[in-house]
């Protein structure tokens, strides 16, 4: 009932609003309708002009108002290069931003139609056009230049001595194996997928896959400098990780392998102080469209100490012993993983 | 200025006689063949409203399907915008509109992604493509270069009526149990793909791509049509280069529409094979529903190529009649010739040209070779040139000018302005470095709504305020005109603007609720706040629609033939020109569409019909 009484106010809103407009271009005519004409010229130069006015007005308080939610500096080392292209970018166009609008709203207030005035007839200057045609191909091309150095960077081959950590989409969660104490991830193959024993479809016949860890909860944990190469895959459809505080990300696309690394900054607790949020949390989102539970695929990275990530790491459990080995006793791996830290550490 | 309406009025008193005089010399000529001319007066509501041939009511067919589009897309987007400004309130209302997709008056997520995807789809489809070029290049193109009709009004009839059927498979997803498709307005596979990865790609799916196959064929037969209009039926002494810039942008429109479109046509029919026949153009090593798929080798990026080589054109296409129309708005309401015309042909051209090397930077993402990424940022951000040249030539041409303030003029003003705000992001993301991060985030929303969204639709508006007199004979209401400029460039401000910020911080699009995460649960005031931005520039909406459609039958009638002063030939024809749009001969032109000089009879501009003065030099 209250909707429907809605849609008929709103109706009555819309021909009341309709009527009156109607109505004053009925007065426009039986008044003189060049000086009627004259008056809105003049008003709408006007209001071009404080729209101009109140619209830097407004960019000012929305940046007020938002600058402290904005993320924190790069958590990662190669986000700083990103940062720093953000802001040179961010001057560039806001320069011409300003520039341009300005002349756009100055014109239209500067030259609006008045009896005295005739157009001045101006149809083409070739030396302007070549002008503005060179300046902005200048600009375009330092652009260009200083993005694809920092391009090259991050998406040439990760350091030597960083760390693998492989990061699987499915829907809708993320899964993370870290090679064990062999520093190798072993083969996968999809056929092998089961959602009870084998989330990732991990080849038991590869030895190399006896070692590795597999985190359901979307869980990862990373040392703090020292670069870490993510393998990224799917299961399903194409996921995406999304890594906001690193400055990066890329897709996982089923089928197909994809890499990304960086070198964490920052611990979480360090950044925790840093931000001045004791909730602080490095998280991955999905920036794929994924299906309906796109949305809540969140997971999380925990940035450590090398000491921190040892003790953590010695108390996983291996995702061979865990699903196919089911009798080997609780205390026996404790003692082999904490030796699996070693060659990762010895590679720093 | 004053004087020449009078001296119009004048004329057209003298052409309505003309017409009036008697039936003999109206029916002779307006066939668009002289010879059966008499029969095609007495032509049935149906022949002459609904199938007909006429291309200036197959433009008003285009545009009221596209408004009523236009309307469903809008209130999608209004329905998912209160989910995301208060996701923990309920809205009866929405229970009434969506039934049991928002039970409760709280919408189910996976209606929501159908929403989004719908909104998407309708607009930038239905709306955007087909509503706006559609409709102009329908009713300006003969009118503009001084033709009967199209090349084939058949042909051109026939495109309305497979955008009608498009139309009609795409509506009808909207009341299917299982819903519209739900994987986003790209519907990248595999997700679009397979029915178990989403209740949207089932049946949602199949009428999705029927109906997008139906309206690329639409789109083919439009295009051509309006390609051979162009180059071969331009009346005497209407060279190329006195076109109007409204039929060079529809033009290269046309070509963008024709040369991109069946990839992506091609691109559907490997999809439709996949999701239907078994085979792997898109699938690889996919374990779904419980268990994994026969599908080995094929590439889910493949359908990205394909999908953006005519997806990022298509940005284009919608674009360039609005900058067409800008242009030509811009310039007669400037009373001064359109700055730089060889310029801004020769910028459209390397808009269109380079349109079709940049696709892949929608996908630098995607783990593509980082080489390949390289060459699409340099061809990318050398797009901003050919868009430069073109801002600073508008705005040379407001630079001196005699400036009424018509409400298209506003709305042309408001084209450059949104213009120039989404083209200037589009720097950072074209740039692989900064879109590592910002890709698919609220940043990539703004950019894009901004740009091709708002912007397009401002050059659309002008073109429909602009061009009202001689679709209907009637002038839209100036009063409801100019709030609903002010009300929708405010707006839409305060909608796109602040969403860069969220963009920045890394908040990722498509998302239906953001309470579980720490790093964006700090925008929800901010939402809210969009959200009802959002509404009202909704109804501000609906007040152009009433003023549209109220101005169809009670507007104010166009007394003279040339109430803009506009040089153009379109003003040469009656108020309200029959079917062959001239009823004698169709004019000769003898100068360039831009004359707004001095004509000696206290008029600021020439008509383009008007032979050169002894000792005038041609443009």
């Amino acid at each position: 009932m209250s909707g429907s009484l809605t849609i008929v106010l709103i109706l009555l809103v819309f021909i009341i609003v309709y009527q009156i407009a109607k109505a004053s271009e009925y007065a426009t005519i039986l008044r003189d309708e060049t000086k009627v004409n004259a008056q809105t010229n003049r008003l709408m130069a006007w209001l071009l002009v404080a729209f101009f006015f109140l619209g830097l007005w407004g960019i000012w308080e929305c940046h007020e108002a938002l600058k402290g939610r904005l993320l924190p500096d790069s958590a990662s080392v190669e986000g700083e290069e990103y940062d720093n292209m953000f802001a040179t970018t961010m001057w560039v166009t806001g320069t011409v931003f300003l520039a341009t609008q300005a002349i756009l709203f100055w014109f239209a207030y500067r030259y609006q139609a008045t009896e005295k005035r005739t157009a001045f007839y101006y149809a083409h200057n070739n030396k302007l056009e070549i002008i503005w045609t060179t300046i902005p191909a200048i600009a375009m091309a330092a652009l260009v230049a200083i993005g694809l150095k920092y391009w090259f960077k991050v998406t040439d081959e990760a350091p030597k001595g960083h760390a693998t950590v492989e990061i699987i989409g499915k829907q809708f969660n993320w899964l993370v194996r870290y090679p064990g104490k062999d520093g190798a991830l072993g083969a996968r193959d999809f056929r092998k997928i089961d959602d009870a024993n084998n989330v990732m479809g991990m080849d038991w016949n590869d030895q190399k896959n006896h070692d590795d860890i597999v985190a359901q909860n979307g869980e990862m944990h990373l040392v703090v400098n020292r670069p870490v190469k993510l393998i990224i895959g799917s299961r399903d459809v194409i996921h995406d990780v999304g890594l906001p505080h690193f400055r990066m990300k890329m897709d996982a696309v089923p089928g197909i392998v994809t890499t990304m690394w960086f070198t964490p900054r920052f611990t979480t607790a360090e950044m925790r102080k840093k931000t001045n949020d004791p909730n602080f949390v490095y998280e991955i989102s999905c920036d794929q469209m994924c299906g309906k539970g796109h949305y809540s695929m969140r997971g999380t990275i925990i940035v450590e100490t090398q000491e921190e990530y040892d003790k953590w790491l010695a108390s996983q459990k291996t995702y061979y012993a865990e699903t196919q080995a089911p009798s080997v006793p609780e205390t026996n791996p404790v003692a082999p993983s904490a030796d699996t830290t070693k060659p990762v550490a010895s590679k720093n | 200025m004053k004087k020449s309406a009078g001296v119009l009025a004048i004329m057209s008193i003298k052409m309505s006689e003309v017409i009036i005089q008697g039936p003999n010399v109206a029916h002779t000529h307006s066939g668009h063949d002289d010879h059966h001319g008499h029969e095609h007066h007495e032509q049935h509501f149906i022949t002459k409203y609904i199938f007909s041939q006429d291309h200036k009511i197959i433009g008003k067919q285009f545009l009221v399907t596209g408004i009523i589009w236009a309307i469903i897309g809008a209130l999608f987007s209004v329905f998912f915008r209160l989910q995301l400004g208060f996701p923990n309130d309920t809205f009866p209302i929405m229970e009434k509109f969506l039934g049991e997709w928002a039970k409760g008056g709280k919408l189910n997520p996976e209606f929501y992604y159908a929403l989004v995807t719908m909104h998407g789809t309708i607009l930038v489809f239905f709306v955007l493509t087909a509503g706006l070029s559609g409709t102009f290049a329908n009713i300006l193109i003969p009118l503009q270069v001084g033709a009967r009709d199209m090349a084939s009004p058949f042909m051109n009839m026939l495109s309305y009526w497979f955008f009608f059927i498009s139309s009609v498979f795409m509506f009808v997803s909207l009341f299917i149990q299982t819903g519209p498709a739900s994987g986003g307005w790209t519907t990248y596979p595999p997700l679009s793909a397979l029915k178990e990865a989403s209740m949207g790609s089932g049946l949602g799916m199949d009428l999705w791509l029927i109906s997008m196959a139906l309206f690329v064929v639409s789109s083919l037969l439009g295009g051509l049509n309006y390609i051979a209009t162009i180059l071969n039926m331009r009346t005497k002494g209407m060279t190329m280069t006195r076109l109007p810039l409204t039929i060079w942008a529809l033009f290269f429109t046309a070509i963008l529409g024709v040369l991109s479109f069946p990839v992506l046509f091609s691109g559907f029919v490997l999809l439709i094979f996949d999701r239907n026949f078994g085979t792997s153009f898109y699938l690889s090593e996919i374990f779904v529903g419980g268990k994994a798929l026969p599908n080995i080798g094929g590439s889910a990026i493949l359908y990205q190529h394909l999908f953006w080589f005519l997806g990022h054109p298509e940005v284009y296409i919608i674009m360039l009649p609005g900058m067409g129309m800008a242009s030509e708005v811009l310039s007669c309401n400037s009373r001064k010739p359109i700055f730089g015309y060889f310029a801004m042909i020769i910028s459209l051209t390397g808009i269109a040209v380079l349109a079709f090397l940049v696709w892949a930077h929608h996908m630098f993402v995607t783990g593509m070779s980082p080489f390949l990424g390289s060459i699409f940022v340099l061809l990318t951000l050398l797009i901003a040139v050919p868009s430069a040249v073109k801002v600073f030539n508008w705005l040379t041409t407001m630079w001196k000018g005699n400036i009424r303030f018509t409400v298209p003029m506003l709305f042309a003003i408001g084209f450059v302005s949104l213009f120039i705000s989404g083209g200037l992001t589009g720097i950072f993301l074209g740039n692989s470095a900064l879109d590592y991060h910002l890709h698919d985030t609220y940043f990539v929303v703004a950019h894009f709504h901004i740009v091709m969204g708002v912007s397009a639709f401002f050059g659309m508006f002008a073109g429909i305020y602009h061009w009202f007199p001689k679709m209907f004979g009637r002038f839209m209401n100036p009063t409801l005109g100019y709030i609903h400029f002010f009300a929708t460039i405010i707006g839409a401000y305060l909608i796109f603007w602040p969403m860069h910020y969220e963009g920045i911080a890394g908040m990722p699009r498509r998302y239906y609720d953001y309470s579980a995460w720490v790093s964006f649960n700090k925008f929800d005031g901010l939402n809210a706040f969009i959200s009802i931005a959002a509404i009202a520039v909704f109804f501000a909406q609906l007040l152009f629609v009433v003023n549209f459609f109220a101005s169809i039958w009670r507007g104010r009638k166009v007394t003279t033939m040339n109430p803009w002063g506009s040089p153009t030939l379109e003003w040469t024809t009656p108020i309200r020109p029959g079917h062959g749009n001239w009823p004698g001969e169709i004019p000769e032109v003898h100068r360039w569409a831009y004359d707004y000089k001095d004509d000696g009879n206290g008029n600021d501009f020439i008509m383009q019909t008007t032979p050169l003065r002894p000792g005038e030099e041609a443009h």
